[in-house]
């Protein structure tokens, strides 16, 4: 295989990793005025994601990182034309990783109250520009012959990126609520288990309505595949959510949004950033990629530290594998 | 700037890169320094068993997680950055650069942030052991990814292991190992965690000076002299570790970057032997000095190594580069670059003067009571702080016109798809929501280091408790 293809596949991976798990914590979150209805409800959601949101978000430094070492061309024409949008992903992330670990450092009500707001919206952001932003990618957007951004804001709000964004919305909403009733007991467990069945029906209409707006956009045999498996993991993890199967529930969602993530960069290979102004300027795996030596490097160091990243990563999952309730929140 | 002020994209873009990076490394060094020196504090407990340890590893760990989620989420902006505000510098040095910061965070920061989370939570998850080990982890991952994030930078200062593809425009890597090894990244390594730990043992006195001058016979007081105690010598060691790395550094720089070197001297005209300026005060458009004091010699030994030596002026190096690069200034802001060394050599030295007065104070078993050296000991984390930021407005700004050095102009590096609005949009959003996490931060960090060491007594448990349903040891 290419090299080219290999780092592709990598910057894939890394991305569906870090939409499979951020994705969850973007869905707790989201839901935390939804289902924490005191203080100390709202302390159990925060924690079911507390050790490990720090090494979620490292996937998306990683994929960013890896795009830029990977892609350079890609990673440049992308960031610098998807401006605001970024901005907005950039100021959402840092309030939301401020909040987590400040909110408990105060007892007052309004600190707290802000802090919310701050994880509310800090979630809520990104998993909506998120879909607008690999919808844009996916349709492509204006490029000149030289690669550099053509369009302005409004060219990236079409109708199609909007249902990605909502379509994300959705699939991470779903995702986060699936994994509180996974990892909660209690009231807050059962209200989350019965809120992921309602969401799951709204979710799956978006998702397939999504998946399938993208096959027609651009399309290959691996695409259709893995959209009917996306389809079918978020249909089997709802079912599961409904008799409150809340393991493969999880396993479901996440294999859905795992999916999904691949259907669309397996329907945009070997493109990387389509030209919808001059052809000549579709950035491509092949004329958007680093040297063959810098790849040969970066293989090895990916070859070796992957999977030790994934066995250190598995283990915290692990450490934390119980479920907490209001009984388990200290205090202060 | 005769006729006028005109803003433009470049402008900002080049602002906010500084005002962004400054303040990402205003938590970094307290990161990078307090990391280990919280393991060192954990591993205390665990050889002796004595509970101080134990109090001062929670105490200062809440204060260095209260200060490293800001530069955890500073840090995502700089990585961003590059594409977005300087997209066409991405594209040039991607293949070099970006597998750096690709690595950093496949290697280091991974590690870091996965085991310092496992460290805040696992206290009754973990067995004491791989606990202790988790906080080592995490302070490892803070130092590799120092390293890799300074090997890039050390790239922009001293191009090596590269060539330019007359084709493509672009800068490929041809030797990995020569960017890892630049003898720039490896003096500057050291350098830089040298600077961090003189901001980590600054804080460390800085607190444990504040409780015992305010309470001088607390149960807490051996914990607080132990603090105090050893975050001076951690100050001393930092100290005497960058100067002598400060120095090496010099000659590099001399040799490397020679513009750089005279810009720090306001050196015009070249001189063998050259004098160190202690003051110099140049005119306003910065080409003549007026009035200077100078210590002879010097600067000849600090560049070279031999007092004798030759040090290149500006005003012969310019004539060099406009020979070599074409028409165009290749001098740096004169007053910044002068200052800003000028600036991060007192303030550190400063902040090692203390230190030394601290331990004369603790002299012989004695606790100090004077409020002199409370005020001088509440400002000394201030103090290296400062001058790890001039540290890198002087290498940052003393590089310019270039982005890297040699190849690519700093104008030439920015985006050109990004509209003045845009950029200034995001200075303006960045500067304000910085600002308030700052004064945020600084806030709580306060708090939680008036607050003191913990009471290590366990809360007594309801009796209705069964195992399974005990409170956490730490939750959000």
């Amino acid at each position: 295989m290419e090299l080219t293809t290999v780092w592709f596949l990598l910057v894939a991976v890394l991305f569906t990793g870090y939409f499979v798990l951020e994705g969850f914590d973007f869905g707790v979150g989201m839901l935390l005025p939804v289902l924490g209805r005191d203080d100390r409800e709202r302390r159990v959601l925060i924690n079911t994601i507390g050790p490990v949101w720090d090494g979620n978000e490292v996937w998306l430094i990683t994929a960013g990182g890896a795009m830029f070492a990977a892609f350079p061309e890609w990673y440049a024409t992308l960031f610098s034309g998807f401006y605001l949008p970024l901005l907005l992903i950039l100021l959402a992330l840092i309030a939301r990783g401020v909040a987590f670990e400040y909110r408990h450092k105060r007892p007052e009500a309004a600190w707290k109250r802000r802090w919310d707001r701050a994880i509310f919206w800090g979630s809520l952001l990104p998993a909506v520009l998120w879909g607008v932003a690999f919808a844009n990618i996916l349709r492509g957007v204006p490029l000149t012959a030289d690669h550099e951004y053509a369009g302005g804001l409004l060219d990236l709000l079409h109708p199609y990126a909007l249902l990605g964004g909502a379509t994300t919305l959705a699939l991470f909403l779903t995702h986060g609520a699936v994994f509180i009733a996974l990892k909660t007991v209690g009231d807050v467990r059962e209200r989350a288990g019965a809120l992921a069945v309602r969401l799951g029906v709204v979710t799956a209409v978006l998702a397939v309505a999504f998946l399938t707006w993208t096959l027609a956009i651009r399309s290959s045999a691996a695409a259709v595949v893995l959209a009917v498996g996306a389809a079918l993991a978020l249909v089997g993890g709802l079912a599961a959510a409904r008799v409150r199967r809340e393991g493969w529930a999880f396993t479901g969602t996440a294999v859905a949004i795992g999916l999904a993530v691949a259907t669309l960069f397996a329907a945009l290979f070997p493109n990387v950033l389509p030209s919808t102004l001059d052809a000549a300027g579709t950035l491509t795996a092949a004329n958007a990629a680093s040297t063959p030596y810098t790849l040969k490097i970066m293989t090895w160091v990916a070859v070796v530290f992957t999977p030790i990243v994934l066995a250190y990563q598995g283990w915290t999952y692990w450490v934390f594998r119980k479920r907490i309730g209001v009984a388990h929140i200290p205090r202060h | 700037m005769a006729g006028g002020f005109q803003v433009d994209a470049l402008d900002v873009a080049r602002w906010q890169f500084g005002v962004t990076t400054v303040y990402h490394f205003l938590f970094v060094p307290l990161t990078i320094g307090l990391s280990v020196l919280v393991a060192i504090l954990q591993t205390l407990w665990h050889r002796t068993g004595d509970e101080k340890y134990l109090k001062l590893t929670k105490f200062y760990g809440k204060l260095f997680l209260i200060n490293f989620a800001m530069g955890v989420v500073t840090g995502i902006v700089q990585e961003f950055q590059f594409g977005m505000n300087w997209s066409d510098y991405s594209r040039f040095v991607g293949d070099v650069f970006g597998s750096f910061l690709a690595i950093e965070a496949l290697v280091a920061f991974f590690l870091e942030s996965t085991f310092i989370g496992l460290w805040i939570f696992g206290w009754d998850r973990l067995p004491k052991r791989l606990h202790l080990a988790s906080i080592w982890a995490a302070a490892i991952g803070t130092n590799l990814s120092a390293y890799f994030i300074l090997a890039a930078n050390s790239f922009m200062q001293n191009p090596v292991g590269y060539r330019v593809n007359p084709e493509s425009g672009r800068a490929e890597l041809t030797d990995f190992v020569a960017v890892l090894t630049n003898k720039v990244a490896l003096i500057t390594f050291p350098h830089t965690i040298a600077g961090a730990f003189l901001v980590a043992g600054s804080l460390l006195v800085a607190v444990a000076l504040w409780h015992l001058i305010r309470n001088r016979d607390s149960a807490d007081t051996p914990a607080y002299r132990f603090a105090a105690k050893f975050g001076s010598w951690v100050t001393l060691v930092a100290a005497a570790a960058v100067v002598i790395t400060g120095d090496i550094q010099g000659k590099i720089m001399t040799q490397v970057q020679p513009m750089k070197m005279a810009a720090a001297e306001g050196l015009y005209a070249t001189e063998s032997p050259a004098s160190f300026s202690v003051l110099t005060v140049g005119s306003l458009d910065g080409t003549r000095e007026l009035f200077a004091l100078k210590i002879p010699y010097l600067l000849s030994y600090l560049g070279t190594g031999d007092p004798n030596g030759t040090v290149q002026g500006i005003n012969d190096l310019q004539a060099q580069y406009t020979a070599q690069y074409g028409a165009g200034s290749y001098t740096p802001i004169i007053p910044v670059t002068y200052w800003s060394f000028r600036f991060m050599i007192a303030f550190g030295l400063a902040a090692a003067a203390i230190a030394l007065l601290v331990l004369w104070t603790h002299r012989k078993g004695r606790t100090p009571g004077s409020r002199w050296l409370l005020r001088a000991g509440l400002v000394m984390p201030l103090l290296p702080l400062v001058a790890n930021s001039f540290g890198w407005i002087f290498t940052e700004m003393g590089r310019q016109p270039w982005i890297v050095f040699g190849e690519m102009l700093t104008r030439d590096g920015v985006s050109r798809s990004v509209s003045l609005a845009e950029v200034l949009t995001s200075f303006t959003a960045f500067t304000l929501i910085y600002a308030t996490l700052a004064v945020i931060e600084f806030k709580l960090l306060v708090r939680y280091a008036r607050a003191g060491v913990p009471d290590l007594t366990p809360a007594p448990e309801p009796d209705d408790t069964d195992d399974a349903e005990r409170p956490l040891a730490f939750a959000y």
